[in-house]
């Protein structure tokens, strides 16, 4: 039973609200409409995750509602590993709030599981003190699996034992679909689906069942299949100029995660334990272990590892930024590699018989790749639905590629999502051509003349639709009146008033 | 073992079922079917939609609406060099918004590598259809060589405004444009009444003239139905 690695796991409960710096008072991370974590004053008063945006503010009036914003996640998780690291290198990051490290060496060497996982509470604690009174808690179990578990019980379960320690635990522990079938069939608990044969769960349930069969035995899910690829499978691109700016790296770094995952994917392996590694102008080399989540579909990928590797560019470079001390890099990122630690078979998904629309979406991406490189990575976007009042307000443009979150990234509080209400927004039909700068306009007479050009008599107008933005804030603040105006060519405006100065915002082409 | 992916694109292309007439067609909004010969947009083809009149009389609009069918169904598209196109709107018409993406500024030179024929070729590769307006100094061969493209890649580019020096399959015009809804000082543009007409080569070379909602009072694109039947709708126009 021995065949689990031993493993410590660092788990900061409810991070995504941390990481928003919202965990003192009654707040909740949305996403998709549904909350994803709490904070502790917001879970008293009934919050949980799962529920609607409205259900959550109905049991808790004066909640604080934010979008989820997973780069900001690993951002700020970024400290924390660092503390972690303090004790042993191979951290690994399982996801933003969760990391793990094998505990064989540092053990030893700090005197058993217990002495390090209270030293590694302390110095988290000493780290996170800092962003907001995070706490954190240490678990140790043989395993990645029975550790997390463990974390979320503060404890350190004793070798061999994870078996016995994981089996009061509920089905739905393992996630997917899998527990809704286990718990029809009358398997509530790992220790029940642990007792069958693991021959009969493989054949009834297949690859799946095996691997939830596996974690309730307490081991490892990988193990028989993880090995070390051999070097070849790493990509590596040297920046000449030196990237300082994050979009410029992050476009790099999804090439390469494209590049990796073809490669890896030409061998019929998908990666579980991928390192990043990068150079910086004045020789700092930074190196971190990010884990891709083999369960679920969208944990793994190509984008999905794009993401993280942008997550952590991010990280390292915003805390340069910002930090005084600490390992921060300086000057342009130089060299970044991404090395694929561990891989497995790829038993996932099956594309489309007749290649269908994900072989589409696979051409169009690669036709916008190259137009981006030609370009540069700004020059393809692509169109969010957003929240505003002015029709230019109403979509964001998200550069390609990028990962679309529902939200504006990293905005505080507030009623920052799209949804209504939007008072004193035009009504819908939505104008077909909204200028980018709006075009100065002259109003005379029941005449209208746009741009210098011809004067045209003004037929009908409704509004006006008043509009005091921002009355807080004196660079940002706008007070105006808009005009729906139609000229006697049939052409109608989306005119706005300042004063007695008009600006054309949007035409109805 | 789940990797299909390295399968030659050779014996994708052999393997899949021959292509009906039918489906050399992208779907559009059934209110435009009459406007189109084939009624849909036929593959390897390009259209061009403008105004008789002013600019800003509904060109715009009605290219969008060309391609909202074919988004909801799953064709993806992209818009080049249309950096004030209203993103709302076209969402409101039916296009997707997360399968158009959007060049808005291709580069300086339109014949050169990154401008703008480049680009349209680029995405011509890739996409169903292809809305594109026209740069200045677009030459008469860069043309010619993206009417060759849409063929050989059985894509539609649909042309707004002007500039476009070759002969098109489709000639989407629009010839006038009324405004429903807004009085003297009250009301709201609820909906406007455009009459387009449709000309072009072979088929389309009999002239063909629709009246349209282009939006409807509900939103979207409708047919003008018979006026006598529903005399109300005249008198607010103004």
């Amino acid at each position: 039973m021995s065949s689990a690695v031993r493993t410590l796991v660092v788990w900061c409960p409810d991070w995504p609200v941390v990481a928003a710096g919202l965990c003192d008072r009654p707040a909740a991370v949305l996403e998709a409409g549904r909350v994803v974590a709490c904070s502790a004053p917001a879970r008293v008063e009934g919050v949980a995750r799962g529920l609607r945006r409205r259900q959550a503010e109905a049991r808790c009036p004066g909640l604080v509602v934010v979008d989820h914003d997973p780069a900001g996640d690993a951002r700020a998780f970024e400290p924390v590993v660092a503390a972690v690291e303090a004790f042993t290198t191979g951290v690994e990051i399982v996801r933003p709030g969760v990391c793990a490290l094998a505990t064989r060496g540092p053990s030893r060497y700090f005197g058993g599981d217990e002495a390090l996982a209270a030293r590694v509470v302390a110095a988290v604690a000493a780290v996170a003190g800092g962003a907001g009174g995070a706490e954190c808690r240490v678990g140790v179990a043989d395993g990645l699996f029975a550790a997390e578990r463990a974390a979320r019980r503060g404890v350190v379960v004793p070798v061999g034992a994870s078996a016995a320690f994981l089996a009061d635990f509920g089905v739905s522990t393992l996630g997917g679909e899998l527990p809704d079938l286990l718990v029809r069939l009358g398997i509530r608990t790992l220790g029940q689906l642990a007792m069958l044969p693991a021959p009969a769960v493989l054949a009834r349930f297949g690859p799946d069942g095996a691997v939830a069969h596996r974690l309730a035995r307490g081991l490892d899910e990988r193990p028989l299949a993880a090995r070390v690829p051999p070097p070849d499978l790493a990509v590596t691109v040297e920046l000449d100029p030196p990237a300082d700016r994050l979009e410029t790296a992050a476009f790099v770094a999804k090439g390469m995660a494209d590049r990796l995952h073809e490669r890896l994917a030409a061998d019929g392996l998908t990666a579980t334990l991928v390192l990043v590694e990068a150079e910086w102008e004045h020789g700092e080399r930074l190196g971190r272990r990010w884990r891709l989540d083999g369960q679920s579909g969208s944990g793994r990928g190509a984008a999905a590892l794009a993401d993280r590797v942008r997550w952590q560019l991010d990280g390292w470079m915003s805390a340069a930024s910002v930090d005084g001390d600490a390992e921060r890099p300086s000057g342009g990122l130089t060299l970044l590699r991404l090395v694929p630690e561990e891989v497995r078979a790829d038993d996932g998904r099956q594309l489309g018989f007749w290649g269908g629309d994900r072989a589409a979406a696979e051409r169009v991406a690669r036709a916008l790749a190259r137009v981006q490189g030609m370009l540069g990575p700004e020059a393809v976007v692509v169109a969010v639905p957003a929240g505003g009042r002015s029709p230019a307000e109403q979509v964001r443009l998200v550069p390609w590629g990028e990962s679309l979150p529902g939200s504006g990234a990293g905005s505080s509080a507030s009623s920052g999502s799209g949804r209504p209400p939007w008072p004193g927004r035009i009504p819908s039909p939505a104008p077909a051509v909204v200028h980018p700068v709006p075009v100065a306009a002259e109003v005379a007479g029941g005449r209208l003349s746009v741009a210098g050009g011809p004067w045209s008599a003004v037929t009908s107008w409704a509004g006006p639709w008043p509009l005091d933005e921002r009355w807080w804030d004196a660079a940002a603040a706008r007070q105006r009146a808009r005009w729906q105006v139609v000229t006697a060519d049939g052409v109608a405006h989306l005119l706005s008033q300042h004063g007695d100065r008009w600006e054309v915002e949007a035409t109805y082409d | 073992m789940a990797v299909v992916a390295p399968l030659s694109p050779e014996l994708v292309e052999r393997a899949q079922p021959v292509a009906l007439a039918g489906e050399r067609l992208l779907p559009v909004l059934p209110a435009l079917r009459p406007l189109l010969p084939a009624g849909g947009l036929r593959r390897g083809s390009v259209v061009t939609v403008g105004a008789a009149g002013a600019a800003g009389t509904g060109a715009t609009s009605l290219a969008l609406s060309l391609l909202a069918a074919a988004s909801a169904e799953g064709s993806w598209g992209a818009a080049v060099g249309l950096p004030a196109l209203g993103l709302a709107a076209a969402a409101e018409l039916g296009v997707v918004l997360e399968r158009i993406p959007l060049v808005a500024s291709p580069g300086p030179e339109p014949g050169g590598p990154g401008g703008w024929a480049w680009v349209v070729a680029a995405l011509l590769d890739a996409c169903d259809v292809v809305l594109a307006r026209p740069v200045r100094g677009l030459r008469a061969a860069d043309a010619r060589r993206l009417t060759a493209r849409v063929r050989e890649r059985a894509g539609v580019l649909v042309v707004v405004g002007d500039g476009w020096s070759e002969p098109a399959e489709i000639r989407l015009t629009v010839v006038s444009s009324t405004w429903e809804g807004v009085g003297r000082g009250h009301g709201r543009l609820r909906a406007r009444r455009v009459e387009v007409v449709a000309g072009g080569r072979g088929a389309a070379a009999r002239e063909r003239r629709v009246a349209l909602w282009l939006p409807g009072p509900e939103g979207g694109v409708q047919e003008v139905v018979d006026e006598q039947r529903r005399p109300h709708a005249r008198r607010v126009v103004s």
